[in-house]
């Protein structure tokens, strides 16, 4: 498949590659002066590049439950915000209360995915294929859970604090500069972020499996396709439905959960990671788990990089790529190849 | 409301075939300043026809295009910015203080321009892709004039914005701006009736039900469709210029995300299906928004909850309806009337 895009692309391949290796050398080599002088300091530029990306995998956890509910199961979720707040939240009640960080993480996934399912059966069984219907009900159900979720939190701001293993930074192979003497300084970088980075990348390539090389995810795929033929031929297809709902929207949670312990808990999160899921989302490809990943990257870089070099419009940077996106490839920079 | 609509499909509008209701309606709106407050008729009734603008903008892209636009709002705060920038206000290093027959034209263009684009840019999508991608224009629009102080003045947005003293009237006055307001609803309103109509109108509503029939009759759906978008436009920066009078300020948080999709509230509970439901929902909006506070402290419930009280109510029309207050009201019609659902009239006995 490689081969074959060099081959049909011989122009662009060749710009993927010289700006791949640009960027290799930019990450490992220690910058020339006059380079620094340019575009200011190495280490800002590295910092950018790995907050990007750590940003990225909290995207992706959002926007691959999104991409599940939405491109597979065509269920329009504006509640997906909502739900990823709400996750958040329960998760900082838990560790808090019980003091395990990581118990959070499995409260969260089951509250929120146990809410899912009743999304799914109050919901989206009624208005199965009616878009606009299922938009307009989950914005007012996202309108109702935030004002309960304010109700019952208030406006304050929340941080889940991470485990002491894993608090404070760790020192990364990766030269941010040049001491006078000639000795390399290396890149420090919270641990906890590097975790979750990690554990994105398993969610992901996990999921991509889970969907690409087990008899259930084949199961999804086909009832993605023509769900009566599937139904005729005896799968019980609600159900696979109600699992992928329960799994997507425990994805949320899990997400909220990493998103207090990265940034905070707040009013006004929730709408801000339902667009971000948006926009990750339409620039990757709908219904596509490895679109999900590339667009969660892009954003997530687009928005570091962008509030270092330009820090104004860094917000609106995100929205641009997104409309340009949509008006040169409406299906998305990968298209469902789920 | 269906004798006038045969009566008027012929192109002439005959004053006796335009039922009741619609005499009393109007009769009632002209005479509401002889006995309405000023706050009544300001804040109530001149906010209700200029909300309702907006939305009758996202009812005619909807409702006959059958495309839901989020960012008919982001085109009435372009027409109320630029009304702003090219007109006075407080801020003097930024307003340019043209004269009223060349900001307004200016800014009603500047914001048709911008819906149109949008426009042009939205019709690539469908369906639910359209919401998306028209909110995520409006978003952008909210981030950049919250973000940018060179021309959009940044956070704090633009005061002191007022209508100009024109052929001896001073437009700032409740009653004066309440015509007016009502001027242009009523006018919008009916152009929206003619359009829908019109040829151009009937080809969009064919467009809206089977793009692939109409395009293989030789109809240029992206044109239709792009067009549609322009029209609406007008009609949202008319609103958006009475929208900056109303306040006398303009700034980001007029344009957030929350009122964007307010306005797509107020359209849906009002009803799609006719442009008389846009302001029906305005008015039910705005009447929520001004007593819901006093109808709650009133009862002994929590003042703050007022939000959910909204989200509750537009939560059980869009179940129950989807054509809101409007389909609801159809529905009980047809109940008690016993019309034929096929052509809508009142069966002979």
């Amino acid at each position: 498949m490689l081969g074959r895009f060099i081959e049909r692309h011989p122009f662009w391949s060749l710009v993927i590659i010289v700006v791949a290796a640009a960027l290799i050398w930019a990450v490992f080599a220690p910058w020339p002066e006059g380079l620094e002088e340019a575009i200011g300091k190495k280490k800002v530029f590295l910092n950018a590049l790995i907050n990007g990306v750590t940003l990225g995998a909290l995207y992706f956890f959002v926007a691959s439950g999104f991409t599940l509910i939405f491109g597979l199961m065509r269920n329009v979720n504006l509640a997906h915000g909502s739900l990823y707040m709400l996750g958040g939240y329960i998760g900082y009640e838990i560790s808090v209360s019980t003091g395990y960080w990581l118990l959070a993480f499995v409260v969260a996934f089951a509250v929120v995915a146990v809410l899912g399912v009743i999304l799914q059966y109050v919901v989206f069984r009624r208005m199965q294929g009616d878009d606009l219907k299922q938009t307009l009900v989950t914005i007012g159900i996202s309108i109702v859970l935030a004002d309960i979720m304010l109700w019952i939190w208030g406006g304050d701001y929340y941080q889940i604090l991470a485990p002491g293993w894993l608090d404070g930074p760790t020192t990364l192979p990766l030269v941010s500069a040049l001491k006078s003497d000639g000795s390399p300084v290396y890149l420090k970088y919270p641990i906890v972020r590097l975790v979750i980075l990690l554990a994105a990348i398993v969610v992901g390539v996990l999921m991509w499996l889970v969907l690409n090389r087990t008899k259930i995810g084949m199961l999804v795929r086909a009832g993605v396709d023509d769900r009566e033929m599937l139904a005729a031929s005896g799968v019980r297809i609600q159900r696979i439905f109600v699992l992928v709902f329960a799994f997507g929207a425990g994805l949320a949670g899990v997400a909220g959960v990493v998103g207090g312990t990265f940034q905070s808990m707040a009013p006004g999160e929730d709408i801000r990671f339902l667009l971000a899921s948006l926009v990750v989302v339409i620039v990757g490809g709908m219904g596509s788990i490895p679109g999900a990943a590339l667009g969660a990257v892009i954003i997530g870089l687009s928005e570091q990089f962008g509030s270092v070099y330009f820090p104004t419009y860094a917000v609106v940077l995100t929205f641009l790529i997104m409309v340009v996106v949509l008006a040169f490839r409406p299906q998305g920079l990968i298209a469902s190849g789920r | 409301m269906e004798t006038m609509e045969t009566g008027s499909a012929r192109g002439r509008l005959d004053p006796t075939r335009i039922p009741a209701a619609y005499w009393a309606v109007g009769a009632a709106l002209i005479l509401i300043p002889a006995v309405a407050s000023d706050f009544v008729m300001v804040q109530i009734f001149a906010r209700t026809f200029i909300f309702g603008m907006i939305a009758l903008s996202l009812m005619f892209v909807g409702g006959y295009g059958g495309m839901v636009s989020l960012a008919q709002l982001a085109v009435a705060g372009v027409a109320a910015y630029m009304t702003a920038i090219l007109g006075a206000s407080a801020i003097g290093t930024i307003s340019l203080g043209w004269p009223w027959w060349l900001h307004i034209p200016a800014a009603i263009l500047i914001a048709t321009l911008f819906g149109t684009l949008t426009g042009a840019l939205a019709v690539r999508t469908a369906g639910i892709y359209t919401i998306m991608i028209t909110l995520a224009i409006a978003t952008a629009f909210f981030y950049f004039v919250r973000q940018n102080y060179v021309v959009f003045n940044g956070f704090q947005g633009f005061n002191q914005v007022l209508p100009p003293h024109l052929f001896g009237v001073d437009w700032r006055g409740s009653i004066a701006f309440y015509y007016l307001c009502l001027f242009w609803a009523a006018f919008a309103y009916l152009a929206v009736l003619y359009v829908a109509r019109a040829p151009f109108g009937l080809a969009l509503q064919g467009v809206r039900d089977n793009p692939r029939r109409m395009a293989a009759l030789g109809f240029n759906v992206t044109a239709h469709r792009v067009a549609a978008y322009a029209f609406a436009s007008v009609i949202a920066a008319v609103a958006g210029i009475l929208m900056v009078w109303l306040s006398g300020t303009i700034s980001p948080g007029a344009v957030a995300v929350g009122p964007a999709i307010d306005i797509l509230v107020i359209a849906v509970v009002g009803g799609l299906r006719h442009p008389i439901g846009p302001f029906i929902g305005a008015l039910i909006y705005v009447l929520l928004r001004t007593f819901a506070l006093d109808v709650l402290t009133a009862s002994g419930l929590d003042p703050h909850r007022f939000q959910l009280l909204i989200g509750l109510g537009f939560l059980a029309i869009v179940f129950w309806s989807s054509d809101g207050v409007l389909g609801l009201w159809e529905r009980w019609r047809h109940h008690s009337q016993r019309t034929d659902p096929l052509t809508g009239r009142t069966r002979e006995p």
